[in-house]
């Protein structure tokens, strides 16, 4: 019995009128937890009901506590016939259950009903006694602190990171449940939405269970799913990455700005989070810690239904084993190729060396190697057993195995940037997994090798590191264009790299980045069980060629050279396969430059025809000459020929690697690369060509003022002004029958297009600003529809800055043009004194990192330039150092704070929300614990709501509401990482009914502004209760 | 093909004032494209008339999940379901409480019933106001009408708290409540030339001087309605002009005051007893409902309309009332003092803001 919930109900407001003849409610509420139920009196006779009742106590066990949610009931009281029942609150009392996030939940939450949506609102008070639990056996792992978002959360520091966790719980869906037929959809929802909170709740002590074994303390990258398979049962499954955090306690902002604030020496050392730890990495982790994870990591891996395989991998691999880890330090040889093996064999002994994570400690990310992933599609039947998922559990096991056996060949030990994902259509469901390959550093690896002292430092500069190829040159595993790095010179890098991982905040960038999609509709025969099956994995090959194809051919029309965030997305229909890519595209400066596109006709004997193709050659000139203008790409090109490098022949080469399995096939892999030719040639050999290429060249460019990109950052931008607005926009569109491959392309493509634009127009006021991490999902509801649907957060930033940054653009090149040599790593030498002294960049945003790489390749051969270039310099410094730094930014800051200011004044506490892990101009002081709620709304009076646009917008519109409402409760004034990761929606018009559900999850956090916090650094407590007040104050 | 659903959904409600300005107008959603189109904001934002419907629908809809709410203002403030920040919120309040002019002097001191609102598209017709701005505008008056009705108080603050509207707004509620309430005619031919504006200022005055809230608020009864018992006194006044010698008296006292400080001096003698007789006969029949109703044409036809007659400008009518006002506190046996003054001084302000063409 290790803890008591303590709940209280205080009052109600806004409570529909339950009684027409007196035109009043008499409201009462039942509260219950588990089996148990207390009611409040009945408070006759008003809207506004004022109960004040007594403290309701439940005791319960822990694991119960992480499970169950609190249900509260208003209700109507009615003497003579049953009691009507006005609407629920289910509140999630896992944040309650650790001691590092809220204490106490307390505030206006939302009453909702299935049917009528929010229906009044009601304030009640929750507390959670616990008692300590010494249970060795325990059941329950409350403690184990969740997170959303895929980086070290901001208040963190990272001990150690333990790796993947996943975990998935079946059931039967109620909704096909056959009580279904006799009870009203009122009980039917009910009962789906109670049995999905209690099913994450199991799901997140299970995981929690597993983090505690591994020594862990925290879930980042948490992804939680759900798959409703209909007939054959409801899945929720999540995945994330173990990690032990630990709060920095230094509270003022003194030590926020590690990288620029200290020399660069101190940037080698292994500093992250927020303060240089100051002690040598030899010590590692506390050694009270790393015992304990060694001992419940060895034998008794019972926590792991896969236990047998991991162990199986040990075994097999006997070279790369333990042993190696001990001496390592002594052997001064081949150090890059030792240490590798070191993580590689700690990795190995991981069942899968993955990381959900997108955003990466500094050091620890070393190199990239490219994406990885892995579909299969599968017949769904009845989950027979709900206690042993081993089918799914199986399937998912057999697509890491790929996943993981795709990394190896990349050379790579580890993939970051993990996820998972399912479309299913009737009884075929297509799972998919993707993720980038790279090498990770054993600095928080537990079982890395002990002598952290050589390191790859000497070896790896930060800011083009992570762009060296892992992989053996000589053992390619794929045809590809290698090149000496553009940065430092000494290591080989691909000419295009394709990831799934934010852009690393030290990697040098040239320009701006940019969203890329790829959007492609395949129509498919109607088809049954096995033929189904077979048809949909026969067509997904050529899909993805297809989708990767105008990926790059995206690429090069924009002269960027590598994606980041690369999402693709395959969603199965009845009659079509429709396929979404999105990623951010970039210049990496360490990469080579992109090299054109040349068009090349089939039949060259007709004039009129080469001159189309010439015509069209030349639209793609100018295209790629306008957007390299755009996005400010201008590469240093001189640099070549002074130093007498080898020349790189720009080659296309693919590195997207996959294999597509019906059921229990084999591994079959397709080559993606465009053959060795010296530029990205497209064959215009029949009409579909043509129409491609048209299609490529009509993407309509984002308006002026506007910047687009599906990660967290854009590069180049630092200035965020406070402003920021997060929104969901969906789509339906609804298809003619019989249409053409071609046809359906367009449409699908257009649907995409405009509605970025729409988005483009409904923000306009906030310009400049740029659209982050721009989701897409898409979707097919039912035959011949369409479904898109897009949740980002739109960021101002300061227009000054941009307008310096146009006129540098502008004087940029003549400054080139004079010296002749890489002045621009001159100058951003001499930036770093600067802003050290000054060091006034905003947290997280700033360092696209173009100095540390400058540092590098300064130290190595650029001495003897130097005085040469420093005479040239000189005049050119101040007009730089404005592009690149962040250095009219006091004014930015004073304008963001003003502008923060005037929200103030609301009686509802405002609550931000944003997809992104952190809030512009803002320093998030404390996690609250994570906020995931899943909702059915249900109607039979469409055309009354406004349609199905009116029905879907209100309940959007609810969602949002009662996500802020509970953060509000729990203290909180934001969500971040805030995610939609389901929209199903079905209509049926002609019985004027739709129901649609949604589930969004998020991390409810605390935030002080940044120039608050100036003020109130001398006392972090007074300003933690003040924004916490003001969360609970209404 | 087409767009079977479409919405935008911002954690800020995202809403634009012209937008919103075309809604309270009236427009449909296509004659609103169509305006906007044509305002240049294609251009201005390198936007397509298909995003420009889809923006407008879905502004449209969000106007109208927003009206139930801007019916109760202080709800907007707490409800959950819209993070609007509060300069919005006041704003759009105050849009959809604002009225036309053209409008409001046509249903200005009618009875806010079913049968008014029904010949509301007469009204429509003849201002070139739309059918549904009318009834918004209606509505918005009725409702008004109905929470105030029932406060103590006084009538604008009353206004100013439940509809969180700005001062001028409020106190212009607190006209039409007042017409409203009394039935004041407005619609008579010769009172066209009067504008609302006019009418509000008249309200004004009565509310604060000849209403029980304005010798003391503390009052059970409210701005609303007029003092009763000042409306009982007001027939004492009769005596100025019953009385023959007080009225002689009354009318040398004016005589001598006004001799050579105006060059209509003649006009106003001759004048003096029609005038007077007119202001103190519409003083002693504001006990009956029915002439309270006519208190605007009886002070049109029987003072306004005869000075105008005589060519006196307004300045002539100030200085006349100003005499004519304060002259009789000389008169010795004349003891209605404080109900002279009372009266007087609306009278005085109501006539000279209504003197104009």
């Amino acid at each position: 019995m290790p803890g008591k919930l303590k709940a209280k109900i205080v009052a109600g407001r806004h409570l529909p009128v339950m009684d027409r003849a007196s035109d009043l409610t008499d409201a009462f509420v039942e509260v219950k937890f588990g089996n148990t139920t207390f009611k409040t009196d009945v408070y006759p006779k008003s809207l506004n009901p004022q109960w004040n009742s007594e403290w309701f106590k439940f005791e319960v066990d822990d694991e119960d506590l992480q499970d169950e949610p609190l249900q509260i009931t208003v209700l109507d009281h009615d003497t003579y016939s049953a009691n009507d029942a006005i609407g629920k609150v289910y509140i999630d009392i896992d944040p309650l259950l650790c001691s590092e996030a809220a204490t106490v939940i307390s505030g206006w939450l939302p009453i909702y009903d299935t049917i009528h949506g929010i229906r009044g609102e009601i304030n009640v008070l929750v507390k959670v006694d616990l008692f300590n639990d010494l249970n060795r056996f325990r059941q329950s792992s409350c403690g184990v602190k969740f997170f959303c978002t895929t980086s070290i959360p901001r208040c963190y520091r990272a001990i150690m990171v333990h790796g993947f966790v996943e975990e998935l719980v079946v059931n039967e869906d109620p909704e096909y449940q056959w009580i279904d037929r006799i009870r009203t959809p009122r009980a039917s929802n009910e009962a789906r939405q109670r049995l999905i909170f209690l099913m994450s709740g199991e799901l997140q002590r299970k995981i929690g269970l597993k983090v505690l074994e591994m020594g862990g303390n925290a879930v980042v990258g948490y992804l939680q799913c759900f798959d409703l398979e209909g007939e054959s049962g409801l899945v929720v499954r999540a995945i994330g990455t173990a990690c032990t955090l630990e709060k920095i306690s230094t509270f003022p902002a003194t030590a926020t700005h590690p990288s620029n604030s200290s020399p660069s020496k101190d940037m080698k050392e292994p500093v992250f989070g927020e303060e240089a730890p100051g002690v040598p990495l030899s010590s590692g982790p506390p050694t009270p810690l790393r015992a304990q994870t060694f001992s419940s990591f060895s034998p008794s891996k019972s926590y792991s239904r896969q236990s047998s395989s991991s162990d199986t991998e040990l075994s097999l691999t006997p070279k790369t084993g333990m042993g190696s880890g001990g001496s390592a330090g002594k052997d001064a040889g081949p150090l890059k190729a030792l240490l590798k093996q070191q993580t590689q064999s700690a990795l190995e002994q991981r069942e899968y060396p993955f990381f959900t994570l997108t955003v990466f400690p500094p050091g620890f990310l070393l190199h990239v190697g490219g994406v990885v992933s892995a579909r299969s599609v599968k017949l769904l039947d009845r989950i027979h057993n709900p206690d042993e998922p081993e089918t799914r559990d199986a399937w998912w096991e057999e697509i890491r195995q790929e996943i993981k056996s795709h990394a190896k060949s990349l050379g790579c030990h580890a993939v970051v940037g993990y996820s998972e994902s399912t479309s299913i259509c009737e009884e075929v469901c297509i799972l998919s997994a993707s993720g980038t390959a790279a090498i990770l550093s054993s600095r928080f690896m537990q079982d890395g090798p002990l002598d952290t002292e050589l390191r790859f430092e000497e070896v790896v500069s930060p800011g083009c590191g992570f762009c060296h190829i892992p992989y053996d040159e000589l053992n390619i595993p794929f045809p590809a264009q290698l090149t000496y790095c553009y940065c430092c010179r000494r290591y080989k890098v691909p000419d295009v790299l394709f990831t799934t991982i934010d852009l690393p905040t030290e990697a040098s960038v040239t320009g701006k980045g940019c969203l890329i999609q790829a959007r492609l509709c395949r129509t498919k025969k109607k088809a049954q069980g096995e033929v189904n099956a077979m048809a949909i994995s026969n067509l997904l090959p050529f899909l993805e060629y297809e989708l990767h194809t105008q990926l790059m051919n995206k690429l090069k029309l924009r002269g960027m050279n590598a994606l980041f965030g690369l999402r693709i997305q395959i969603s199965v229909g009845e009659t079509m396969l429709l396929g979404l890519a999105s990623a951010t595209g970039v210049y990496l400066t360490a990469l080579p430059s992109p090299g054109g596109i040349q068009i090349v006709g089939k039949t060259p004997s007709d004039i009129t025809y080469e001159q189309h193709i010439s015509n069209m050659q030349k639209k793609i000139n100018d295209t790629i000459t306008k957007n390299k203008e755009l996005y400010e790409i201008n590469p240093p090109e001189v640099v070549e020929e002074i130093i007498g490098s080898p020349i790189p022949e720009p080659r296309q080469r693919s590195r997207l690697f996959r294999s597509h399995s019906e059921s229990s096939d084999d591994v079959s892999e397709i080559d993606l690369s465009h053959g060795k030719k010296d530029a990205f040639v497209l064959e215009i050999d029949d009409t579909d060509a043509v129409e491609d290429i048209h299609a490529l060249l009509t993407d309509s460019p984002t308006p002026a003022g506007f910047y687009s990109c599906n990660t967290e950052i854009m590069p180049g931008i630092q200035n965020w002004t406070s402003a920021i607005q997060m929104f969901t926009s969906v789509r339906v569109f609804r298809l003619n029958a019989n249409l053409t491959n071609q046809g359906l392309n367009k449409i699908f493509s257009d649907l995409c297009e405009n509605l970025l634009k729409s988005l483009y127009f409904k923000l306009r006021s906030m310009v400049p600003c740029c659209l982050c991490h721009l989701n897409f999902t898409v979707a097919i509801p039912e035959d011949e529809l369409i479904q898109v649907a897009v949740t980002a957060v739109a960021l101002s930033f300061d227009k000054v800055q941009t307008l310096e940054n146009g006129k540098q653009s502008g004087e940029k090149t003549p400054i080139k043009a004079i010296t002749e040599n890489d002045e621009q790593l001159q100058f951003n030498l001499e930036l770093n004194a600067e802003t050290s002294s000054s060091s006034i960049s905003p947290k997280g945003l700033s360092e696209v990192g173009s100095h540390p790489s400058a540092r590098d390749r300064c130290s190595s051969w650029i001495e003897q330039l130097k005085l040469k270039a420093h005479t040239i310099r000189r005049g050119s410094v101040k007009t730089t150092s404005s592009m690149e730094k962040a250095s009219p930014l006091p004014e930015g800051r004073s304008r963001s704070l003003r502008s923060n200011r005037s929200y103030s004044g609301s009686s509802v506490a405002v609550v931000k929300m944003t997809p992104l892990s952190f809030i512009p101009g803002a320093k998030i002081i404390k996690y609250l614990g994570i906020i995931n709620m899943f909702f059915i709304r249900e109607t039979s009076s469409l055309r009354e709501e406004g349609g199905v646009s009116g029905f879907l917008h209100t309940f959007i519109a609810e969602v949002f509401a009662m996500v802020r409402a509970h953060v509000a409760a729990l203290g909180g004034n934001a969500v971040v990482s805030y995610s939609m990761k389901e929209c199903v929606f079905m209509e049926n018009p002609n019985k004027n009914q739709a129901q649609c559900l949604i589930n969004v999850s998020g991390d409810a956090v605390i935030f002080v502004r940044e120039s608050e916090l100036e003020l109130t650094s001398v006392q972090p407590q007074s300003a933690t209760t003040q924004t916490s007040n003001g969360g609970e104050g209404t | 093909m087409s767009v079977e659903l479409d919405v935008f959904v911002g954690n800020t409600t995202i809403m634009d004032k012209e937008v919103y300005q075309l809604w309270l107008n009236g427009y449909t959603v296509n004659d609103a494209v169509k305006v906007r189109i044509e305002g240049g904001v294609m251009e201005e934002c390198e936007a397509s008339a298909e995003v420009l419907l889809s923006d407008t629908m879905d502004q449209y809809r969000t106007f109208q999940m927003c009206e139930r709410l801007l019916h109760h203002p202080a709800k907007l403030a707490n409800q959950l379901l819209f993070q609007i920040p509060p300069d919005r919120q006041a704003m759009l309040i105050e849009r959809y409480y604002a009225f036309d002019d053209s409008f409001v002097r046509e249903v200005l001191g009618k009875k806010l019933s079913k049968g008014t609102k029904k010949d509301l598209d007469d009204v429509s017709i003849k201002t070139g106001i739309m059918l549904k701005s009318c009834r918004r505008q209606f509505d918005n008056f009725k409702r008004v009408f109905k929470v105030v009705e029932e406060l103590k108080g006084p009538l604008v603050e009353n206004i100013r708290q439940h509809f969180l509207l700005p001062d001028p707004l409020a106190r212009d509620y607190a006209a039409i409540v007042f017409f409203a309430n009394n039935r004041f005619e407005t619609g008579k031919k010769k009172l066209q030339y009067l504008t609302f504006q006019d009418f509000a200022f008249c309200a004004g005055q009565l509310i604060n001087n000849w209403t029980v809230g304005a010798v003391d608020n503390m009052m059970e009864d409210m701005d609303v309605d007029l003092d009763k018992e000042f409306l009982q006194d007001l027939k004492d006044l009769k005596i100025l002009i019953t009385d023959k010698d007080l009225l002689d008296q009354h009318k040398s006292l004016v005589c001598t005051a006004l001799r050579g400080k105006t060059n209509v001096f003649n006009e106003m003698e001759a004048n003096f007893k029609n005038l007077s007789r007119g202001l103190v006969n519409i003083a002693a029949k504001l006990i009956n409902a029915k002439d309270v109703r006519d208190f605007f044409i009886d002070l049109v036809e029987k003072f306004i309309e005869p000075c105008r007659s005589d060519k006196l400008t307004s300045i002539d009518v100030n200085l006349y009332l100003t005499h004519y006002t304060n002259s009789a506190h000389i008169l010795d046996t004349f003891k209605h003092h404080t109900v002279w003054t009372r009266y007087m001084g609306v009278i005085k302000s109501c006539i000279l803001r209504m003197y104009h063409d």
